[in-house]
């Protein structure tokens, strides 16, 4: 196998970056083109649900590299034109300006966009919030300091709710599941952010999908409930999920489903490679196919493809620790491994009513997750127990506050 | 090379520490990282731009 001569990155954000950077970084000295569809260099998307929406930062403080940085990668970036094709065969991507750009290898890092209820595009008074310009919108809509509804009860619904209440918005959250983020996290921490939002005055309306959103004179006026309950509103955040951008590849041959389909060493096809949100890909240890929308996943895959690109012929297998954060109000979620799904549960440092814990949750009789509320040093040392298959029972549970 | 953090962009992941354990470490309190040594040898240079790249809040660089 040779190196390379060319590499083009489609995407621009937190993976794509990470590829190139990573790239020159193992000596890569070849072509490496940048492709991002928003006009703006680089930038990072945690903030935007936390520092940006609540106005603690300047929008300039999320931008990943400054422009020194930047240009020393030397790249032939193309910022604000997307990708609109792709010929695998001939190795060619075309552009949204009717440029064409051959290459060796490619790696598709576009990312996911925020999903929406049907019938509410363009509608005034309609959030989402997936990109700078979204977070700009609603900030500003928060400073009238409106009545707020929040559809879904994720990671962003959640840090969204508690940043709009604290800007002093009248905030209720509705979600189709029992607790926020109690899908991923189980009933009992689910059960603790329902406390917390609610002490912080946050109206939480659990188990119920939102039939639609109501209209008065061409702006949102609120929501209606599948009950027939209906929560009026200055303003609708929709945080119900997201979908993978992938429709420009199709009829490509790129087999694409759930996001750009790759084997375990996120390679999609001859000279074709995926990272970051949109990749799916088979996690080698865990055994399974997996698609992560977290920030740390984008930045490590972007580099262990850049990795297999130049490794001639030899790649290794992508198989992280995942490691998810969440901030709300003065609270620190950390998240290693995946709970979701998991049967057992079991609070092995701190306890749910001081909101200060280490939890571990496990399934098929191993560890499968860490999680930690404000222990950041003590969840860092639990990673140990998912990094490295650890029988459910050999750890050791006895300690006070296990609810398991 | 001289590496510099931004305290205020930190989120405590840990993946620095992860990545160049004598190179960074984390507060107790918050988690937000201490850096051990600004002008690492050369043995943990490496070690040190791994922990730029895996940082997911852009909060640390290196000047070489």
């Amino acid at each position: 196998m040779t190196s390379p001569s060319s590499v083009v990155v489609v995407g621009a954000s937190a993976a794509g970056l990470s590829v190139a950077e990573t790239l020159r970084r193992e000596g890569f000295d070849g072509r490496v083109t940048l492709i991002g569809e928003e006009d703006c260099p680089p930038y990072d998307r945690p903030p935007l649900s936390k520092q940006i929406l609540s106005g603690a930062w300047p929008e300039e403080r999320v931008w990943l590299r400054d422009d020194v940085r930047i240009s020393g990668l030397d790249l032939d970036l193309r910022l604000g034109v997307a990708a609109v094709t792709v010929d695998p065969a001939e190795r060619i991507v075309m552009l949204a300006d009717g440029s064409r750009v051959a290459y060796d290898e490619m790696v598709i890092a576009t990312g996911v966009r925020a999903r929406r209820l049907p019938g509410t595009e363009g509608l005034a008074g309609v959030h989402t919030l997936r990109t700078l310009s979204d977070a700009r919108a609603l900030r500003e809509a928060l400073a009238a300091k409106p009545r707020l509804v929040v559809v879904g009860a994720g990671f962003l619904g959640t840090e969204a709710a508690a940043v709009a209440r604290e800007a002093g918005a009248e905030v209720t959250l509705v979600s189709d599941i029992e607790a926020p983020l109690s899908d991923v996290l189980g009933p009992e921490v689910g059960e603790l952010l329902i406390r917390m939002h609610a002490e912080h005055g946050v109206k939480i309306i659990t188990g119920v999908m939102v039939r639609e959103v109501l209209t008065s004179g061409g702006r949102a006026a609120g929501v209606r409930l599948a009950d027939g309950r209906v929560v009026e509103a200055d303003a609708v955040l929709v945080s119900i999920g997201s979908i993978p951008n992938v429709e420009w590849l199709a009829g490509s041959g790129i087999e694409i489903g759930n996001g750009v389909l790759c084997d375990e060493y996120c390679q999609a096809g001859p000279g074709v490679w995926a990272a970051g949100d949109v990749a799916s890909w088979i996690h080698p240890t865990l055994a399974e196919r997996l698609r992560i929308e977290h920030r740390t996943n984008a930045g490590e895959q972007g580099m262990a493809v850049a990795r297999n690109i130049l490794s001639r012929g030899n790649p290794a297998p992508f198989a992280p620790v995942p490691y998810i954060w969440s901030d709300q109000y003065d609270r620190k979620i950390q998240i290693y491994g995946l709970p979701r799904g998991c049967d057992r549960f079991a609070v092995t440092e701190g306890s749910l009513a001081e909101r200060r814990l280490i939890a571990l949750y496990g399934q098929n009789d191993l560890v499968r997750a860490a999680v930690g509320i404000n222990m950041v040093r003590p969840v860092r040392a639990a990673r140990a127990l998912v990094a490295t298959p650890t029988p459910w029972d050999s750890v050791d549970l006895t300690r006070q506050g296990v609810t398991a | 090379m001289h590496i510099t953090i931004d305290e205020e962009k930190c989120v405590g992941a840990g993946q620095c520490v992860l990545a160049a354990a004598e190179v960074f470490d984390q507060r107790e309190e918050d988690g937000v990282v201490v850096l051990l040594d600004a002008d690492p040898p050369e043995e943990q240079h490496a070690a040190a731009r791994d922990a730029v790249a895996v940082c997911p809040a852009a909060a640390i660089a290196v000047r070489e």
